[in-house]
């Protein structure tokens, strides 16, 4: 009998272990909640909580479509810019009959519908132009992406020109919109926020792709050894175009939501948006070289920098010494992940 | 100079891998002034041993004692260091950097202006200018390397030693993308530094070459020394006998396979590479093991990519089933029912971040869309658990990342793969290269197991006991042409190598 138990103990000081490497950064998460939790307990109330998720539910949806292109060893600097295009197109177009600085005076009245699919398209027509030329052209995703964020920046600000005043910020939207950003449903009592409910819906969705897709499993392949999946029979341009549109469809919808919890949009919104992307990703465990990465990493890779931001101002941080931590979680992060690789050569 | 008359000397150098003992007890010693050859077949230990002199390798055991002294090396550096030079087969210089950058890489010659040191472009090029015409060598020294050809590179490659006071020159495979006058020019340089005092240890296949060049030769197989002989004293014909001679210590399944019709036939396929193989012609057969033998450089790489669609094809048919087909990528290679396990299971095999289970299925995956385009997981789950329990593949799990399993486990994993697709033809480059001997029986099993079943088979190998031992007819190939089909039960390791060297 004792053999059996102390078996069994053994067996679950190993599995406590596996867990804990497993899943490192979610006991980070943990951790840093907590903490900042007992130092300040105003940081865990109900609203607050809720806050940090609404904020990163609209950053998740854009981390999740940079994460599938940094696993086949690309990126996206374009995402943000992306955002904003999809903010302010569908934010012109949800804009009251009754506004009086409506970017569309003429326009008929329509369904909340339009405003939508029209960020939604956007973003896949971006991610489309992404695809193309990183598959067909070969420009190394880096620049490709570069180049785009600047055309698309350009052409969301000439979108909302209006001379000689310039870029205008646009207001006004119609209820149902900014519902999507603020509104919940559900019992007063029990009520989820909607836009908690669509990053949920799309976390499960990407989910769905990466592990139980052929183009999920693609991905992967590509990103691990690209020339192995070539002799495998993988078509590279036809799942790398894949990769782009999805992540450009996730940009858009991201874009509305932001607009629509906004209640406003500038040619501005989403500026960086990238960047806290990509960082989030490798927070997550996404590695740039290639091959790894789960949306489970990648939503807590959000939520850590979302608990940080927020934390540190609850905790009356300085705005820059945030910088500096978020900088150098980042490093850390990526720096102890890497060293699994580092160590094998 | 030492009273032992030798530059340098290795002692008794063992050293093994997991589950290969690639040097045992290597003593080779060589004269300061002169070219001192390795010979031997594909895996005969010469790399590893020269590896271990370069300080790439450590050996296990074993001593090295340069001009009398036994030192110890611990990486490139200390060897470069302490007068050993190696010029790879493989070239690797800076291409968009000057040739004179590129031989003081790493020790530019510096004026120190007491607060900060600026690179002295002028003493570089006066110090190259000097070094080229000490060798006779016809180099500016400021062109790009891109812009130069192999030859010169190569050149620039042994000038660069010399400038590092270079005593031994390790030349592997020196010659192999040389022109005919390129090695004649070589070969100038080669007696200019021996006649300077500097040994060289010369690394080739080709008989002529060494009989011509080399003042000793070392012939190896198997991680031992043959011996070593005064190259005056041999032939080609007692050179290969020495290489090849041995008994067949591998062992190999018996195998019941009966070829049947013609399912392929490749005619006069020739490569828009114009190094590359031309005019190839052969029939492959139904449940036939057809070996194609030859040496490193043969092109047979070459050739079975370009049939499986990886490579470019400038001319020649291929017929499967009768019917002629054209293959322009692993797709459609795929969809005529061709499956190839590559040469070099690293970079072109296995994908090392993903699961045994992920490693399987990538190459059959449409097999196992189910509704909405998702996978089946448990049709998946189902071949791959059946193809471990098959295959015999040691994993912990389907589960467990394909790195961390040895090189055979890796290959089944990888057979496994192409298994799954129901191949007709199945093309194996170097199936068993880098797995231990174990696993090498297990992986003949599953090919000669695949011929009884009626799959046709083209298995690239440059170990010749294998071919013999799993063929039923060899096709032997030397620099990108087929110089003969040999019958599989009457074929010889001496008839195979001459067919290897025809053109040498």
């Amino acid at each position: 009998m004792s053999d059996i138990s102390t078996t069994g103990r053994r067996l679950t000081t190993r599995s406590v272990r596996e867990f804990a490497t497993n899943n490192a950064i979610l006991l980070v998460l943990l951790a840093v909640v907590l903490v900042i939790g007992i130092v300040k307990t105003s940081f865990l109330n109900f609203d607050n909580i809720m806050n940090i998720l609404r904020i990163s539910s609209v950053r998740a949806v854009i981390a999740l479509g940079v994460g599938g292109i940094l696993i086949t060893r690309g990126t996206d600097l374009s995402a943000g810019r992306t955002v904003g295009l999809a903010a302010v197109i569908s934010g012109s177009l949800a804009q009251r009959m009754n506004y009086p600085s409506r970017l569309f005076p003429n326009m008929a009245d329509h369904s909340i519908w339009i405003p939508v699919l029209a960020g939604i398209g956007a973003g896949l027509v971006v991610g489309l132009l992404n695809g193309t030329i990183v598959a067909f052209l070969k420009v190394p995703a880096f620049i490709a992406t570069l180049g785009t964020m600047t055309i698309v920046y350009g052409a969301e600000s000439l979108y909302v020109d209006r001379p000689p005043m310039g870029a205008t910020p646009l207001g006004g939207f119609k209820d149902e919109f900014t519902n999507l950003g603020s509104g919940s449903i559900g019992p007063d009592s029990f009520s989820v926020p909607i836009i908690i409910i669509i990053a949920v819906v799309i976390s499960v969705f990407i989910f769905l792709v990466l592990n139980k897709t052929r183009l999920g499993k693609n991905i992967y392949a590509m990103g691990g050894n690209p020339d192995a999946a070539v002799v495998s029979g993988v078509s590279i341009w036809k799942n790398t175009m894949l990769v782009y549109a999805i992540a450009g469809l996730l940009y858009g919808l991201g874009g509305v939501l932001l607009a629509a919890r906004a209640g406003g949009a500038t040619n501005n919104y989403g500026q960086g948006y990238e960047l806290d992307a990509i960082a989030a990703c490798v927070i997550g465990g996404v590695s740039v070289s290639g091959g790894i990465g789960r949306v489970s990493g990648m939503l807590v890779g959000v939520l850590i920098k979302e608990v940080m931001n927020n934390g540190l101002v609850v905790l009356g941080v300085s705005a820059y010494w945030q910088q500096i931590v978020l900088g150098l979680i980042i490093v850390v992060a990526v720096g102890i992940d890497i060293q699994k690789y580092v160590r094998k050569r | 100079m030492n009273e032992s008359g030798f530059i340098v000397e290795m002692r008794k150098i063992t050293k093994s891998f997991p589950g290969v003992k690639a040097l045992d007890e290597v003593t080779v010693k060589v004269k300061p002034g002169s070219v001192h050859a390795l010979m031997g077949e594909n895996g005969a230990g010469k790399s590893t041993l020269m590896k271990c002199l370069f300080g790439i390798y450590k050996p296990d055991a074993g001593e090295l004692v340069l001009d009398g002294k036994t030192i110890t090396l611990a990486n490139a550096k200390q060897a470069l260091d302490s007068g050993i030079s190696m010029i790879h087969q493989e070239l690797h210089p800076v291409p968009y950097r000057s040739v004179m950058e590129n031989i003081w890489l790493g020790r530019y010659p510096v004026r120190d202006f007491g607060l900060f040191k600026l690179v002295n472009g002028g003493k570089m090029l006066r110090d190259t200018k000097k070094l080229f015409e000490g060798l006779q060598m016809d180099i500016d020294p400021r062109v790009w390397v891109k812009n130069l050809s192999v030859s010169k590179i190569q050149s620039m490659e042994i000038a660069k030693a010399v400038s590092n006071n270079a005593r031994v020159i390790i030349m592997d495979e020196p010659t192999s993308s040389l022109t005919e006058n390129e090695v004649g020019h070589l070969f100038r340089i080669i007696r200019q530094l021996k006649s300077e005092g500097i040994a060289i240890i010369y690394i080739s296949h080709k008989m002529e070459e060494i009989l011509e060049i080399a003042d000793e030769v070392t012939i190896m197989r198997d991680g031992r020394v043959v011996g070593t002989y005064l190259a005056k004293e041999l032939t080609t014909d007692l050179i290969i006998n020495r290489m090849v001679g041995r008994d067949l210590t591998h062992r190999f399944p018996p195998r019941v396979n009966v070829p049947g019709g013609v399912v392929m036939r490749v005619e006069g396929l020739t490569s828009t590479n114009p190094r590359s193989f031309r005019d190839v012609s052969f029939d492959l057969r139904k449940g036939e093991i057809l070996g194609l033998g030859g040496l490193v450089g043969a092109q047979r790489t070459e050739l079975v990519e370009s049939i499986f669609g990886l490579r470019n094809i400038q001319s020649g048919k291929i017929w499967i089933n009768g019917k002629q087909t054209i293959i322009r990528n692993s797709i459609q290679a795929k969809s005529h029912k061709i499956a190839l396990l590559t040469e070099d299971r690293r970079t072109t095999g296995i994908i090392p971040v993903l699961s045994v289970f992920d490693n399987m299925v990538i190459a059959n995956i449409s097999k196992y869309l189910g509704k909405f385009l998702f996978l089946s997981r448990r049709r998946a789950s189902e071949d791959v658990r059946k193809s471990i329990d098959v295959l015999r593949v040691k994993t912990p799990s389907p589960m467990t990342r394909i790195e961390s399993l040895s090189g055979g486990n890796q290959q089944k994993v990888i057979f496994a793969r192409w298994l799954l697709t129901e191949p007709d033809i199945f093309i194996l480059d170097e199936p068993t290269r880098g797995i231990d001997v174990g696993a090498k029986y297990e992986i003949y099993t599953i090919i000669a197991d695949l011929a009884k079943r009626g799959k046709s088979i083209i298995m690239i190998s440059s170990e010749m006991p294998e071919l013999i031992g799993m063929s039923d007819r060899i096709m032997v190939m030397c620099e990108g042409r087929a110089t003969g089909i040999l019958d599989g039960k009457s074929a010889t390791q001496e008839r195979i190598m001459e067919l290897a060297t025809q053109f040498m």
